[in-house]
């Protein structure tokens, strides 16, 4: 069968306008000749007898009169045993080979087969001879690294087909065949370990869709308890540069409750994902207790590699989540940032000459986020068990004002919005998270009405905060100001959390249950404080004993110790208490003496003296307005 | 011979089109008008049309002018006789010297293959306390200044430059003023330095399109000297000027514009340069410190805004001054932890405090009154701009921290610096107690009451690893208690 070609008409920017002789494919990929390069390209927009190709490289050098090759086939990924621990570009060539073979620098029109075909596999068989399967049913499985692997019916097999053969338990190649079908007509199919999807249409072989009801703990208190994420949901983080987003997903994509993450680095800095590609094979995964990297793959499409395959990063990133998600696996898809991504689309958009929409973005905009988003979900499979892509992007706003296209297209599809703010981040209060400003339709595993009173709290204390602005803390009552301390109280000891911290990076389930379980206590609880110097030393006392109780392993002793002490100062100035009503704990009486006296003490100083520590207690409460007109930033 | 064209069929802003055949794109061209000779890159290509953007910019070009194709890329001479030299956008000498031209490389090279490259791991030192103490500088790091026009950014430039210990110096000017390429080609003559750099100057004279290439050709003499080992340091200022050259020639284009007449692309333009910065495993480096004038002292402007989204970090220049606030190395923590281990503390320390002097500064204009603690942070906050802010301050680290030490105690008593006791009591300058006065006793004494509780507490905690914690607590968490009751015990005594 002889080649389609065509030759170049014109080329603006990495946009070619092809003549061509035949026909062309929609979205089929084609190769521009240069010398001895081939340069991939995707048709994407044709007119009459000219088709206009997105070039996913440089075009220097490119000739009108150059051969264009059209290969028929979409834009598509390699699926199979060995995605795991690897690192591709946009496109799903291996980096690390890639270097190997090229040194320092990339080389355009370079690819590598991103699957290794020297590999042994350790194959068994489940699927048995005269079987019924459809697409996506196991034929069999290999260990990949702590998961099974499962071989399956490649997804494009529509209908059914009868096994007649199973390759039997042994070691194979990804390109060996494992298995031989037949369809109705008779016609026989050789199936091998590796198959082909294309990177834009969702792989839909499972049973039916389910709506994502499971908290996804992501150990990140102030999302899983204020703005909780689903199995199978959506979550969007918009925030200006500098506020967090990276820190925040590098965080979940170190803790969260997953099989698999995928981090999908989208036009944003190089030096980032080296920090993943170097630390994860030595972090060890606490639920596994193997390195990080065995559950993680990494698309890195950065921002000074080609905008096309930025463009194309995502669905690749998405596509491979999905697969893995078809063995009934949790897969999480981190995006950094979704905003390159529509960068990359406006780039083209603008080569196409279509009218532009809103600050320039092509109109289908938001239908191409919103069916980004649409490939998260909880499924149920052929055979009945669950899976899920959950997908969280970060998006990079200019000017860090929410009010522009992409925040306000992906705001519209995804289930949970996690707002950074540049106050809290100047303020140093991480992960910056407005939890006032963000949303979640998810359900949290706290419980809820305990949620509604400490939102209730934060709502207040922020229009405290407001009132003192203006009439100052001498025009504000006593009660008002306790709840403006409380609500400071909450984002402090509980809403805040150490990213570097060993033990507070990461609060289990049961362990937010409990301490916010503590925490409402002490919210509740009426305290008896004379006045608002008492009240603030009094909430600073039981700040730092909070703080460092996070920093406690869960249910050491010190971690008991250090709630005993928090309910005993509590409780010596209100009702709660002494013990929880969770848990019993054992302190030595040595220390519950000690602890007594010292306490009432400084009870004694809090309230009487005017001193300078005390004066600097003052400051705190003010520190956040004023920060912001300092401009301030991280230090 | 390659052959000539001369049928130039549309001339708009710095871009012509001329009717030809087997031209690649991103060739250069040769044009010759009356004025001269210019070069010319191919932008563009339609069936036989072929769009030029002109460098000399497309004045006094006539339709009957020559064009010729020279069949390469935008290149770049690369020996070290580029030494000492200084060259315009095209690469053209404006130093009387000889012209280069052996050893070329292209410019606008590919990029660096991420799993080549490296975490960050050692410190520019600049002899700038606000760089060295509280905003690092790291070898590969990409840093913007931001600052409003007129502040002495070029200065600061030129000091880091000289101070830094770095193989080669590469300068790029883009829209520079003319006093501003001499003040730079002076001082570094003065200090010896001229021989160890390379400049490429487009003053604010220049045609807009060579003013895009200064950039590229910056970085493409960096990477060709870095892969042979050496520690180059690339400056580029202003990259607003380049930013806006950028746009101008997109307008010209009939591009649409996204963001205040500025291109879609910029963010990808931008990047493209500052992702250059690297540092090659066993091989040399490049750190990039450019200027971001921030029109209207606005960082929301599309220019500081792409920017901030690219580098890591920027230092913020305001009243002749680095910002405390504003300013952020984001790899900072990648070598301040191995230097001298009271950094990370005195860094801390020293900013939470100005936070609060900051705070106390706009008490007073409000006019609350000041009660002593204000007035030891009214000391200490002028002290800190005087001794550590100012620009002309040029001490080595070591010496920094030492000061900061020594402000600090000038001001306060240990304790109210919230410094842990065994930074304390190893940092803290022997015989120092400036930071009380004789009302003082008394209040201390109580507070040594308060601190027992929390001294109880904080044993408990048993928290190790520190460093870190304060750094990514300290802005919120007021100058904490005092660690130990043992050093009150011996303070008040
Ligand atoms: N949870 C955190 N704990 C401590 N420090 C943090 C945290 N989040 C962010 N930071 C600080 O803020 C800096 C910037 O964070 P990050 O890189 O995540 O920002 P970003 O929102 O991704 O910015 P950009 O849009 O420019 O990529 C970090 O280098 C770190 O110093
Ligand atoms: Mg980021």
């Amino acid at each position: 069968m002889s080649v389609r070609t065509g030759h170049i008409a014109g080329i603006n920017g990495n946009m070619l306008v092809v003549d061509f002789a035949d026909f062309v494919v929609q979205n089929e990929v084609a190769y521009a000749l240069t010398g001895k390069e081939r340069l991939k390209s995707e048709v994407i927009r044709v007119r009459g007898k000219k088709a206009e190709l997105q070039v996913y490289e440089n075009t220097e050098g490119l000739k009108v009169g150059d051969p264009v090759e059209f290969t028929g086939e979409l834009l598509a990924v390699k699926l199979g045993p060995g995605l795991l621990t690897q690192i591709f570009d946009g496109l799903q060539n291996p980096l690390p080979e890639i270097a190997e073979k090229c040194g320092f620098f990339l080389k355009r029109g370079f690819y590598i087969e991103p699957l290794s075909d020297k590999k042994d596999w350790e194959f068994t068989p489940i699927a048995e001879v005269n079987q019924k399967v459809r697409a996506g049913d196991y034929l069999g499985k290999v260990p990949e690294g702590i998961f099974d692997h499962y071989i399956m019916v490649p997804f494009e097999m529509r209908g059914e087909y009868e096994v007649i053969s199973v390759a039997a338990k042994g070691s194979y190649k990804i390109t060996d065949n494992i298995a031989e079908l037949k369809d109705s007509r008779g016609q026989k199919y050789n199936i091998n370990m590796i198959q082909v999807w294309p990177v834009k249409i969702p792989i839909a072989a499972y049973r039916e869709k389910l709506k994502p009801e499971e908290p996804l703990v992501t150990k990140v208190r102030i999302i899983d308890t204020m703005v909780p994420i689903a199995r199978g949901g959506t979550y969007c983080i918009p925030g200006p540069f500098g506020a967090g987003k990276t820190v925040l997903q590098q965080i979940t994509s170190r803790n969260a409750e997953v099989d698999i993450v995928i981090i999908a680095a989208c036009g944003e800095r190089a030096g980032e994902v080296v920090e993943t590609l170097k630390e994860f094979p030595k972090l060890i995964d606490p639920r596994t207790e193997k390195p990080l990297i065995e559950r993680t793959i990494i698309i890195c499409n950065t921002s000074s590699m080609p905008v096309a395959a930025r463009e194309s990063s995502v669905y690749t990133a998405v596509t491979l989540a999905e697969y893995y998600r078809q063995m009934g696996l949790n897969v999480l898809l981190l995006a950094d940032s979704t905003s390159r991504w529509a960068q990359a689309m406006r780039e083209m958009s603008g080569r196409l000459e279509e009218i532009p929409g809103e600050e320039a973005f092509p109109a289908y905009l938001e239908s191409r986020i919103a069916s980004f988003y649409e490939r998260a979900g909880i499924v149920r499979l052929n055979n009945g068990e669950l899976g899920s892509v959950t997908i969280g992007g970060a998006v990079s706003p200019a000017g860090g004002n929410f009010e522009e296209p992409v925040t306000q297209a992906t705001l519209k599809v995804v289930g949970a919005f996690l707002g950074l703010s540049r106050e809290r981040s100047d303020a140093r209060r991480y992960p910056s998270i407005d939890v006032l400003d963000s949303w979640s339709k998810y359900k949290s595993f706290v419980d809820p009405e305990q949620i509604a009173y400490a939102r209730g709290l934060l709502v207040k204390s922020a229009e405290v905060d407001q009132m003192m602005k203006v009439v100052g803390e001498e025009g504000t009552s006593l009660a008002d100001f306790i709840d403006y301390l409380k609500g400071e109280y909450i984002d402090e000891v509980y809403l805040q959390q150490n990213a570097y911290d060993k033990v507070d990076d990461a609060t289990s389930e049961d362990r937010q249950k409990y301490v916010f379980n503590v925490l409402h206590e002490i919210l509740t609880a009426r305290l008896k404080l004379r006045d608002k110097d008492a009240a603030r030393s009094f909430f600073h006392e039981i700040r730092q004993i909070f703080r460092n109780w996070n920093s406690a392993p869960w249910e050491s002793d010190e971690f008991k110790k250090l709630e005993k002490s928090l309910r005993k100062r509590v409780a010596e100035i209100s009702d709660l208490p002494i013990t929880g009503s969770g848990r019993k704990d054992a302190g030595e009486s040595g220390q519950e003496v000690r602890n007594e006296k010292d306490t009432e003490e400084a009870e004694d100083n809090g309230d009487a003296k005017e001193n300078g520590r005390d004066t600097k207690d003052k400051k705190t409460v003010n520190k956040k307005e004023t920060k912001d007109t300092a401009r301030s930033g991280p230090v | 011979m390659r052959k000539v064209y001369s049928r130039i069929i549309q001339i708009s802003g710095d871009v012509i089109t001329v009717e030809a055949k087997g031209v690649a794109n991103r060739e250069l061209a040769e044009i010759t008008t009356s004025r001269g000779k210019s070069l010319a890159q191919v932008i563009r290509l339609d069936g036989d049309k072929v769009y030029l953007q002109v460098f000399a910019g497309s004045r006094g070009v006539s339709t009957g002018d020559e064009v010729r194709f020279l069949g390469h890329r935008m290149q770049v001479s690369f020996s070290d006789d580029l030494l000492g030299r200084i060259f315009n956008g095209s690469g053209i000498p404006r130093d009387n010297g000889p012209a280069l031209a052996e050893n070329v490389v292209e410019i606008g090279g590919p990029s660096v293959n991420p799993a080549k490259r490296i975490i960050p791991r050692k410190m520019v030192r600049t002899g700038i306390p606000m760089i060295d103490v509280f905003n690092s500088l790291v070898v590969s790091q990409k840093l913007p200044i931001f600052s409003v026009a007129g502040e002495p950014y070029n200065e600061l430039l030129a000091r880091i430059a000289l101070q830094a210990e770095v193989d080669i110096i590469i300068l790029g000017g883009m829209g520079l003023k003319y006093d501003d390429y001499l003040y730079f080609r002076d001082t570094l003559e003065k200090y010896g330095a001229l021989s160890r750099s390379i400049f490429f100057v487009h003053t604010a004279a220049d045609p807009t399109v060579e003013c895009t290439m200064v950039p590229d050709m910056c970085l493409a003499v960096a990477e060709q000297f870095a892969v042979t080992g050496k520690a180059i340091l690339v400056l580029l200022t202003d990259m607003t000027n380049f930013a806006d050259s950028l746009k101008e020639i997109a307008i010209t284009m009939e591009q649409v514009p996204s963001n205040r007449g500025y291109p879609g692309d910029l963010y990808s333009q931008l990047a493209a340069r500052y992702e250059k910065a690297v540092d090659f495993e066993g091989s040399g480096s490049i750190t990039i410190l450019a200027v971001t004038t921030m029109p209207g002292d606005d960082i929301t402007h599309p220019v500081p805004d792409n920017t901030g989204y690219i580098t890591e970090g920027q230092l913020y220049l305001k009243n002749g001054r680095i910002e405390p606030f504003g300013s952020l190395s984001r790899l900072k923590q990648q070598v301040n932890d191995k230097t001298r281990e009271d950094h990370r503390t005195v860094m801390n320390s020293m900013i939470q405090l100005y936070a609060d002097y900051k705070e106390t500064k706009e008490k007073e204009a409000m006019g609350f009154q000041m009660t002593r603690w204000d007035r030891k942070l009214l000391k200490y906050g002028e002290m800190f701009e005087k001794k550590m802010m100012d620009l002309s301050v040029n001490i080595p680290l070591e010496k920094a921290l030492d000061l900061g030490w020594e402000i600090m105690a000038d001001c306060f008593t240990p304790q109210e610096t919230g410094i842990k006791t065994e930074m304390i009591e190893k940092f803290w300058p022997q015989g120092r107690n400036e930071g009380r006065d004789v009302e003082e006793e008394g209040e201390d004494a109580e507070e040594a009451g308060a601190a027992e509780v929390n001294d109880v507490l904080e044993v408990d905690s048993g928290r190790e690893g520190d460093e870190i914690v304060e750094e990514a607590l300290s802005d919120d968490s007021v100058p904490g208690p005092p660690e130990s009751a043992d050093l009150v015990t011996k303070e008040v005594n």
